[in-house]
């Protein structure tokens, strides 16, 4: 039986934020199960049932894309993120997996500097323990809290 | 506003299509202008969708350019729409994004609307105690926000301040009104609302959306993987004015040689990319004609795109000379199969403020923004295609950008 503690979590959610604002994405699907899903929605979405997301991935092969487009195709000028990541909350556990939410502020840095909050909201995820004993994302659900974005959204959340 | 209303001689629009200066993007007068002439002027402004507002009583709070509007279905399930502004002090009706009510009141001093935006209740009106009051004379039927005509086309609403706009059908015509029918089909599903806040002049983004040679330079996904080569068969439909436009491609997997793409070394020609998971190109012919794109504008700030089987309409709203709102609804079809619905969500990787095949739409307009700082005098070169706004068999062409500047300077008279 998997150990979910709040450490372990954390330590979690610590690498998966440094993997991102690091500018590390290469390493960022290894954080997810093969079979995952990884959603990038809004609250009102969320709350109205409406599955639809700005960033919709149901493999970890669909996040490897997002990598390579944000690497290789996709035009935008240069920023970065700093995540910043409040404590997990556990909301239960069942059949190997716990029911994770944990709140996070990212800020935006632009490239002339400008620096501001980009996206605030909370992680929804369900968490498994992998076959190599690591934590992994079954399920990243990421609930912004505002319905808008500015510009737009390349790095993921 | 003519020539001379500008009072400024430097700010000069040579006559044609071919050249657009760079002032128009940034002046005021030309923003209050766009507001009474083109948004609340003889046009048609996207609303709603008929399926936000299904049963009576049901409203949403949306836009015409700047101003506030309510959408609301009656209790005879007609569609009304009238400002979102009180008559008494001009405080906004409604405050939420939409839901359901019997009747509106004005949070302020609880002035009562019914659902056409007919003035019901003025609180205190016969003062109290006897005292105070408002005077014998006052009329409520004197006293409303501006109401607009409605008017819904395959369960989009659009809505008009202006009473001698022509009739919607007559406005679309007969080819764009086609090919919004041949997406929105049969009944929607909304699933999932998207706002995106763009750093630039609104007209930059219609002439994005408008812009057919741009998509397959700028959104190389698309080229890379054959979604929306220029040499794969498709064109560009331009309605008379030019005020509308259709731009649409038909897909064939097989791989073309290319030479322009590979002679000009254009940066959208990358070679072996490869998606690690290419289920999400996996889609179905669900209209069964081939189309696998089909971007289509109505004047002046509605979008409804189909990417293969991703459909989304766009509504565009200036919000500020340098500040542009974009609202983005997600659809589906109500008699979707799970596999194809799976599809949708998927495919909504391709669209919206994170697509694909469509974040740089929103950073492109503020790099011209940013760009034409300092240079009001200099002017933007629109002549690939001839100078002309016919419809084009081909989409290596700014026609339907030249059609919405034949269509602005008409009613802006400029």
């Amino acid at each position: 039986m998997a150990e979910f503690s709040q450490e372990r979590l954390g330590n979690l959610n610590a690498a998966y934020v440094r993997c991102i604002d690091n500018d590390e994405v290469e390493a960022w699907p290894a954080f997810f199960e093969e079979r995952c899903l990884y959603v990038v929605t809004t609250a009102d979405n969320y709350a109205a049932g409406m599955q639809a997301g700005m960033i919709y991935a149901d493999t970890r092969a669909m996040l490897q894309d997002r990598v390579s487009a944000l690497r290789e195709a996709n035009v935008y000028e240069r920023h970065r993120y700093r995540h910043i990541v409040g404590l997990p909350c556990v909301l239960g556990t069942e059949d190997g997996a716990a029911r994770v939410e944990t709140p996070f502020l990212v800020v935006r840095i632009m490239r002339d500097g400008q620096t501001e909050v980009f996206a605030s909201g909370r992680y929804l995820d369900r968490v498994v323990e992998g076959v190599d004993g690591q934590l992994k994302f079954a399920e990243r659900i990421v609930v912004c809290d505002s319905q808008n974005i500015d510009t737009l959204l390349a790095i993921p959340l | 506003m003519s020539h001379s209303e500008t009072h400024d001689p430097r700010r000069t629009w040579e006559d044609g299509l071919t050249r657009v200066p760079y002032w128009l993007y940034r002046d005021r007068d030309v923003y209050d202008a766009e507001q009474k002439r083109v948004f609340q002027g003889p046009t048609w402004n996207y609303l709603c969708l008929e399926a936000e507002i299904a049963e009576p009583g049901a409203y949403r709070t949306t836009f015409v350019g700047e101003m506030p509007v309510i959408v609301t279905r009656d209790e005879e399930g007609e569609l009304q729409a009238f400002e979102n502004r009180c008559a008494h002090r001009g405080a906004l009706i409604a405050i939420d994004d939409g839901g359901k009510t019997r009747d509106f009141a004005c949070v302020y001093h609880a002035w009562r609307y019914d659902l056409q935006g007919n003035l019901r209740g003025v609180a205190f009106q016969q003062g109290v105690n006897g005292k105070g009051g408002m005077p014998p004379g006052f009329r409520m039927e004197e006293h409303h926000p501006r109401k607009l005509r409605t008017a819904s086309v395959a369960g989009l609403v659009f809505g008009s301040l202006d009473e001698d706009v022509p009739p919607i059908e007559e406005y679309l015509g007969d080819e764009i009104l086609e090919r919004i029918e041949r997406v929105l089909c049969k009944p929607v599903e909304i699933i999932g609302r998207f706002k995106q806040t763009i750093p630039n002049n609104w007209k930059l983004y219609m002439e994005n959306v408008k812009d057919s040679y741009h998509a397959s330079l700028l959104h190389v996904f698309f080229t890379t993987f054959n979604i929306n080569r220029l040499s794969q068969k498709g064109g560009v439909i331009v309605s008379e004015t030019g005020a509308h436009h259709v731009s649409y491609s038909k897909l064939s997997h097989q791989p073309q040689p290319n030479t322009e793409y590979s002679t000009e070394k254009l940066r959208s020609n990358k070679e072996g990319y490869a998606l690690a998971d290419p289920s999400m190109l996996d889609g179905c012919d669900e209209f069964g004609d081939g189309v696998t794109l089909q971007i289509l504008s109505v004047f002046p700030g509605f979008v409804l795109a189909q990417i293969q089987n991703t459909i989304a309409v766009r509504q565009i709203l200036p919000a500020g000379i340098d500040k542009t709102v974009l609202n983005w609804t997600y659809l589906g079809f109500a008699d979707d199969t799970p596999e194809l619905r799976r599809m949708r969500l998927k495919q909504s990787n391709l669209t919206g403020p994170a697509g694909f095949v469509s974040m740089e739409d929103g950073a492109v307009g503020g790099f011209v923004q940013r760009g034409i700082m300092g240079a009001d005098h200099e002017q933007a070169v629109l002549e690939m295609g001839g100078d002309g706004i016919e419809t084009q068999d081909n989409r290596t062409t700014e026609a339907s950008v030249r059609g919405f500047w034949n269509a602005y300077r008409g009613y802006m008279e400029i």
